[in-house]
């Protein structure tokens, strides 16, 4: 089994939102990157099948040259080979395009993607890929099991879960489930040294017009000051008179 | 020329985020000077679309669609844009909606946005406001294409009411064999808990609560606000409660009226997750707990003494106010 684990390039969580140029633009001075979290779970699930059922995993992220410490962490993490499609990521279709290119080029049989990434937050990109390959598509992925060219994976729905059999090839947009947060990997020494040796192929773009395109950002105004009650009857009386929640 | 709005139903009932759908759907409508079509699937009754601004409801009656299913149901919807020549989709952003859109949007060659906050600043161009970094700031993105998606972002606009009298029609789709290419084989489904993703009231525990045998105080209180229950990250990581609870940046967004944090001390990601809610109360018994600069409404002290008390207070309210 041919498996391509999308990664995205996105700014650690903990990290502070900040607009430069006439707020057009993300700040990027001071912000630590890392893989998208969806992505990371899929990333480790990959490396299950790897591991367990002798399956290629390769990773692909569309963007410039600064991106590559990410797809390296990849593959310190075990992934086989890099590809690096070198354009700016600008919306969620031209995205879809490149990467749907790459999957159809490679042939692979498992695409993964996270359910959204932790940045713009689109979530459209892996049902974009998927349609564009003609391939099945599940989306909020918390289990995947392959057996031959049949797949069983397990999707979150508003309020439960639902078990869904499936044929490859198949994208996912995957979350935690995939694997658990304890699953995950930090690479070790020897899964850093070998990254260096491992192939990132740089890929020229194809064309693809972005549909979207954002032209400004705004952070949320700022909030008034919690108000501190000091027991549950006026909690409930604000709630009730002033919030008008309850 | 139409606004079409696709409203979700679940057990033939349309859904009160469809019906927020409508009433956005019926706000770009108007800045258009067009009138909304709303697309239903195997609905019982479709009356209640026109009190929201609809003025034309197709309705798609098909066993096959009895379960949800991302290709066919994105068929329908696109056949159905083509039908009204429709400009704009509007979608919520429930779990099914965010699921079919990209397929819709790869269909029709239309521009997607998700998460949109508020009606567009203008129409032509079309620009919409949409939340990013999830919930750490907003972007106003430009759809170029001739059709446009919208994701409506879950009580953001609220209901509004515009009494507009609508037609109905039977719309039959043609539905091809690869739209059934997946199986459904279970669907596991508490039916008797609310939801985080319909609940106008969430409560919310974390690692102050000390373990998972503490939790029958808070599921008490969200029985008695009608609310959905959730918890915080590490809460889940050490497997307190179901992954499917955790809410937060990698966890799920919490866009309800009322958010009750108790024991949990606010950690950025989980800020995020929650900042679409719109009123936030604070149960902690650390004065210096984060959660406090993001909440409205904060009681310093300790969980396991406050929330019975409030539990207790709630339910003489609800007699009184019944």
């Amino acid at each position: 089994m041919k498996i391509l684990v999308c990664i995205s390039h996105v700014p650690d969580t903990t990290s502070k939102i900040n607009f430069t140029d006439g707020d057009t633009k993300f700040d990027t001075n001071g912000v630590q990157f890392v893989i998208n979290p969806n992505d990371e779970f899929g990333l480790t699930r990959a490396m299950w099948f790897k591991e367990k059922q002798g399956a290629t995993v390769h990773v692909v992220n569309v963007g410039g040259a600064e991106t590559e410490p990410t797809l390296r962490k990849a593959l310190a993490i075990g992934a086989d080979e890099a590809i690096r499609v070198n354009t700016a990521a600008t919306d969620g279709f031209s995205v879809a395009k490149q990467l749907a290119n790459v999957a159809k080029e490679g042939g692979y049989d498992l695409v993964i993607g996270g359910r959204e990434s932790i940045d713009y937050n689109g979530g459209m990109v892996p049902g974009m890929v998927a349609k564009l390959i003609g391939a099945n598509f599940v989306n909020t992925c918390i289990s995947l099991e392959v057996e031959g060219d049949k797949a069983t994976a397990i999707r979150e729905i508003d309020g439960g879960k639902e078990t869904l059999k499936t044929s490859l090839p198949l994208v996912i947009g995957g979350q935690k489930g995939l694997v658990e947060e304890s699953d995950l990997r930090i690479p070790n020494m020897r899964g850093i040294m070998q990254a260096r040796t491992k192939p990132l192929n740089v890929k020229e773009p194809v064309d693809a017009n972005a549909e979207t395109n954002t032209v400004s950002f705004e952070k949320p105004a700022p909030k008034g000051a919690v108000k501190l009650v000091d027991n549950v009857d006026e909690l409930v009386n604000l709630l009730h008179n002033e919030a008008k929640v309850i | 020329m139409s606004v079409l709005v696709y409203t979700e139903s679940e057990e033939g009932k349309i859904k009160k985020i469809a019906l927020e759908a409508v009433s956005y759907a019926k706000g770009i409508a108007d800045q258009m000077g067009t009138s909304v079509t709303a697309v239903t699937i195997n609905t019982n009754d479709a009356s209640e679309l026109g009190k929201y601004g609809a003025s034309k409801v197709l309705q798609v009656s098909n066993d096959k669609l009895n379960k949800f299913n991302g290709e066919a149901y994105a068929d329908v919807i696109g056949q159905a844009a083509k039908n009204e020549g429709a400009q704009v989709i509007v979608l919520t952003s429930s779990a099914n909606s965010k699921f079919l859109a990209p397929t819709l949007a790869v269909n029709l060659d239309a521009g997607y946005v998700a998460n949109v906050t508020a009606l567009p600043e203008s129409t032509s161009p079309l620009k919409v406001k949409h939340s990013v970094f999830t919930n750490k700031a907003f972007a106003t993105t430009e759809i170029k294409t001739d059709i446009k998606i919208i994701g409506l972002g879950k009580n953001s606009y609220g209901l509004k009411e515009d009494e507009t009298s609508a037609s109905t029609e039977a719309f039959s789709p043609n539905l091809d064999a690869h739209d059934f290419d997946m199986e459904i084989v279970s669907v596991d489904k508490a039916t008797d808990k609310v939801t985080i993703a319909d609940a106008e009231i969430v409560v919310s525990g974390g690692r102050g609560l000390k373990g998972p045998e503490n939790w029958g105080m808070v599921e008490e209180l969200a029985q008695t606000l009608g609310a959905a229950t959730a918890c915080s990250k590490p809460v889940s990581d050490m497997g307190w409660r179901p992954h499917s609870e955790h809410v937060g940046q990698t966890g799920k967004p919490v866009a309800s009226n009322l958010y009750i944090a108790i024991g949990i001390s606010g950690a950025i990601q989980h800020l995020a997750g929650i900042n679409a809610s719109k009123v936030k109360v604070v149960i902690n018994n650390d004065p210096e707990a984060p959660f406090f600069k993001a909440a409205d409404y904060g009681i310093v002290g300790d969980a396991f003494e406050i929330v019975p008390k409030l539990t207790e207070k709630l339910k003489e309210f609800k007699a009184q106010n019944a």
